[in-house]
This record gives structure tokens, C-alpha cells and sequence, in this order.
């Protein structure tokens, strides 16, 4: 008979760090989706040329493991003596790392969307702004959408790595009931079991979107 | 604001044993890549076959790959498969979790390109005689690879970042291992992994850069 020392409250404490989980990767996804879009219209809009440094940025934040990104920015607050708390700090970059992401997928949108089309709206009258927020962005979310719930899910799985900071998310939570019950397997499993729950029924919309959508073009 | 003075020259001094622990990133990377692809392929096979215990094995690897984070399947090869009795040490560890972990991704890629291809270039190689083994092998599997050869170098990359996570199961000898222990040394935390950042970076821009002269090289007409 299977027996585990696993009680109802430290499934609590597991649910507990779950939601720091969840908290981070919004607060990321957030801020993160509105740099990115910025980012991505500015690398639409504007030559190649003109935005090698931001690609360079962008680049930089997609070749350097999150990890080092999170030490580096970490060692370099207290070296700045900026006194921000780690959850702030993980905010923070976990924010740039999707906002690098995000202005590929945004980029990969607007250009999606035929030149002509672009032309035809401006020739109709529309200024700048009026062709972006009625004709491209709206055409460019249904390219953009399915990776961009794919960022959404993978900034979720990545956040674990906060945990260096020593931020007591969903799986340094599991690590701690491991060092005092000595389950490891179980635990683990049980704390799996609550990623995938949270990353696979968004998993199977975005697929189904995906799907959906390429049906009509 | 500063109150604090930069001691590159340490980190400079270093960079014979990062570049050594870069070696061994590279390696780790590149093993992670050989035994995904290989598994990926028969993951890939298993979930198209009509044999329902496969496919449902081969699913279930496959969700589980890409719907829990990488850092959990490292635990779980080094934590968790100790209730087995299975002891890995943190190196094979890191090296079986980025392996499921690259399989996952990598055998969807594939499943997509299996899809890309038309059904007629299998059939035209079995009327050719060939067994379906050797139909696969010879005429679907190198348009496979063709075709999922960009989606591959990211995944390759993905593999080079993915092993910094070592130092959670106690590697010392990777690239992010030898930048922890010298840190832990030295306490010069903000070089240390700069000198490392730059290093990922430049790793990572010459894999991208090789696979495009490969690519180059291998799919030109």
C-alpha cells in the first residue's frame, strides 16, 4: 500500500510557491509583451541599419542562458547598491529575456502582412497609426498569437530558474519538502503533475488555434 | 552609488579553465543533441505508427518534454530516479534531462517535416524495391532532416543554454560550473559571469554561424 508523509498543508505550501510561479510569469509576460511589441514594430518599421543595436541587445538576451542573466543582474544591483528584492530583480529580467522573444514573434507578424495590403490602407487615407491599429496589428495577431502562447508557456517553465535568487517558487518549494520528507520521487512527481496542469490545457488552445487559423488563409 | 571596484584582471586570469569548462559545455550540448535526434526519430516514427502503446508512450514523453521545465527534468533525472535506485551523477543527470528534454521538442519538429513530405516519395521508394526500413532511412529520413535542419541549430542552441543549469545539481566542470566554483572562490561574482555571458554568447553565435555554413554546404543542389 502506497503511504507518503505528503499532508494537505504542505500541498498547500507546494500551491503556495506555484503562485509565486504564476505571479512572476505575469508580471513578466506583461511588461515583457509591451516591450516587445515596441521592440518588434521598431525592427519592422526601421532598416536593418538602424536597429543593430537593438538587435544586438535583443540577440545578446536570446544567446546568454537565463541563468547567468539572472546572477548577473542579481551581483549587479547589490554591486550598485540598488537594494531591490530578488523577486524584483527575476521581474526584471525575466521580462527582457521575453521581451527579446516577443519582438521576433511581433516582427515575424507585421511582416506577415502583405506590403500591398499596407499600401492600399495608407492610400486610403489612413495615417501611420490608423493603418497599424486597424489593419496590420489586428492581421498580424492571428500569425502572432500561437507563438506568442508558446513564449507565454515557456516564460512559465523558465521562471523556475528564479529559484537561484532564492525565491521560493513552485519548485524550490518542492525542494524543501524533499530535504524534510525525503521523497523525492513523489514529490517531484506531484510538483511535475502541477506544471503540466498549468502549461497543457494553454498548450492545447494555442495548437488549436494554431490549426484553426491556417485552415482559413 | 559605486562603492565597489571591478577586478577584471581576475577574471582574465580565468579564462583558461572557462574555456576549458566551455569544452565540456559544448560537449554535453552536443551529446544532448546526437542521443535527442536519435530518440526523437523513433519518438517521432512511434507517434505516427498505428501501434497504440507506443503512441501513447511516445506522447506521453513528448507532453511531459515540452509542458514541464527543463530545470524539473534535470531534478527529476537527479533527485527523482534515486527512488530507483538509480544513482546518475550530476553530469550524466544534466546529460539524460537535456536529452529528454531536446527529444521532446525535436521529434515534433520532425513529426511537422514527416508531414511536409509527400506520401508518393515513400511509395516510389517501396515500388523501387526497398524495404520500408530502408525506404525511410534512405529517401524520407535525409528530406527530414533537410527540412527540419533550422528549427534543429535553434533546438542545438537551446541545448547550450540549457546546460548552464548544471550548477543546480552540483557540475562543476562546465562552463557555468567553473564560473560558480571560481565564484564561490572569490566572490567576484558580477566578472566572473559577465566573462561567462561573453563566452555563451560567442558559443553560441558560432554554432549558429557553422550550422549555416553546414547547411550551406550540405543542401545546396
Amino acid at each position: 500500500m502506497f503511504h507518503t508523509a505528503l499532508s494537505l498543508s504542505d500541498l498547500l505550501f507546494l500551491l503556495k510557491g506555484a503562485s509565486v510561479t504564476v505571479a512572476v510569469t505575469v508580471v513578466a509576460v506583461l511588461f515583457g509583451t509591451a516591450l516587445g511589441l515596441a521592440f518588434g514594430i521598431i525592427k519592422a518599421q526601421f532598416g536593418w541599419l538602424a536597429t543593430v543595436p537593438l538587435t544586438f541587445v535583443l540577440d545578446v538576451l536570446r544567446s546568454v542562458p537565463l541563468l547567468i542573466q539572472l546572477i548577473l543582474a542579481n551581483a549587479f544591483q547589490s554591486i550598485a547598491g540598488l537594494g531591490l528584492s530578488p523577486f524584483l530583480v527575476a521581474c526584471v529580467v525575466l521580462s527582457l529575456y521575453t521581451s527579446a522573444y516577443c519582438a521576433e514573434i511581433v516582427r515575424g507578424g507585421i511582416e506577415a502582412v502583405p506590403a500591398v495590403t499596407r499600401r492600399a490602407a495608407r492610400s486610403l487615407g489612413m495615417t501611420w497609426r490608423q493603418d497599424m491599429t486597424n489593419v496590420t496589428l489586428p492581421m498580424a495577431l492571428r500569425v502572432a498569437l500561437p507563438g506568442w502562447i508558446g513564449l507565454a508557456l515557456g516564460v512559465m517553465k523558465d521562471s523556475a530558474l528564479v529559484l537561484w535568487l532564492g525565491i521560493i517558487e513552485l519548485l524550490r518549494s518542492s525542494q524543501i519538502l524533499v530535504t524534510r520528507l525525503q521523497e523525492p520521487l513523489f514529490i517531484l512527481l506531484v510538483v511535475g503533475a502541477i506544471y503540466f496542469l498549468m502549461s497543457y490545457p494553454i498548450a492545447r488552445l494555442g495548437g488549436r488555434l494554431e490549426r484553426r487559423w491556417r485552415e482559413n488563409d | 552609488m559605486f562603492n565597489y571596484t571591478f577586478h577584471w584582471y581576475q577574471a582574465f586570469r580565468a579564462l583558461p579553465q572557462m574555456l576549458h569548462g566551455a569544452l565540456v559545455t559544448l560537449e554535453v550540448a552536443m551529446l544532448s543533441m546526437v542521443l535527442g535526434v536519435a530518440f526523437a526519430v523513433l519518438l517521432a516514427v512511434a507517434r505516427m505508427s498505428g501501434n497504440r502503446v507506443a503512441r501513447g508512450l511516445a506522447t506521453t514523453w513528448v507532453e511531459v518534454a515540452r509542458n514541464t521545465p527543463a530545470l524539473f527534468q534535470i531534478y527529476m533525472a537527479h533527485f527523482g530516479l534515486g527512488a530507483f535506485g538509480i544513482h546518475l551523477s550530476p553530469f550524466t543527470a544534466l546529460l539524460a534531462g537535456i536529452t529528454f528534454n531536446n527529444a521532446g521538442y525535436l521529434s515534433e519538429t520532425f513529426r511537422g517535416a514527416l508531414n511536409a513530405i509527400p506520401p508518393t516519395q515513400a511509395r516510389a521508394a517501396r515500388s523501387l524495391g526497398m524495404g520500408p526500413v530502408r525506404a525511410f532511412w534512405s529517401v524520407v529520413m535525409p528530406q527530414m532532416f533537410r527540412i527540419s535542419f533550422p528549427p534543429m541549430t535553434n533546438q542545438m542552441v537551446w541545448a547550450i543554454l540549457m546546460t548552464s543549469l548544471g550548477i543546480t545539481v552540483g557540475l562543476a566542470t562546465d562552463l557555468a560550473g567553473v564560473t560558480q566554483g571560481l565564484n564561490v572562490k572569490t566572490f567576484r561574482t558580477f566578472e566572473f559571469f559577465a566573462m561567462a555571458a561573453v563566452l555563451y554568447y560567442l558559443i553560441a553565435k558560432t554554432v549558429m554561424l557553422s550550422a549555416r555554413l553546414l547547411a550551406w554546404r550540405l543542401f545546396r543542389y
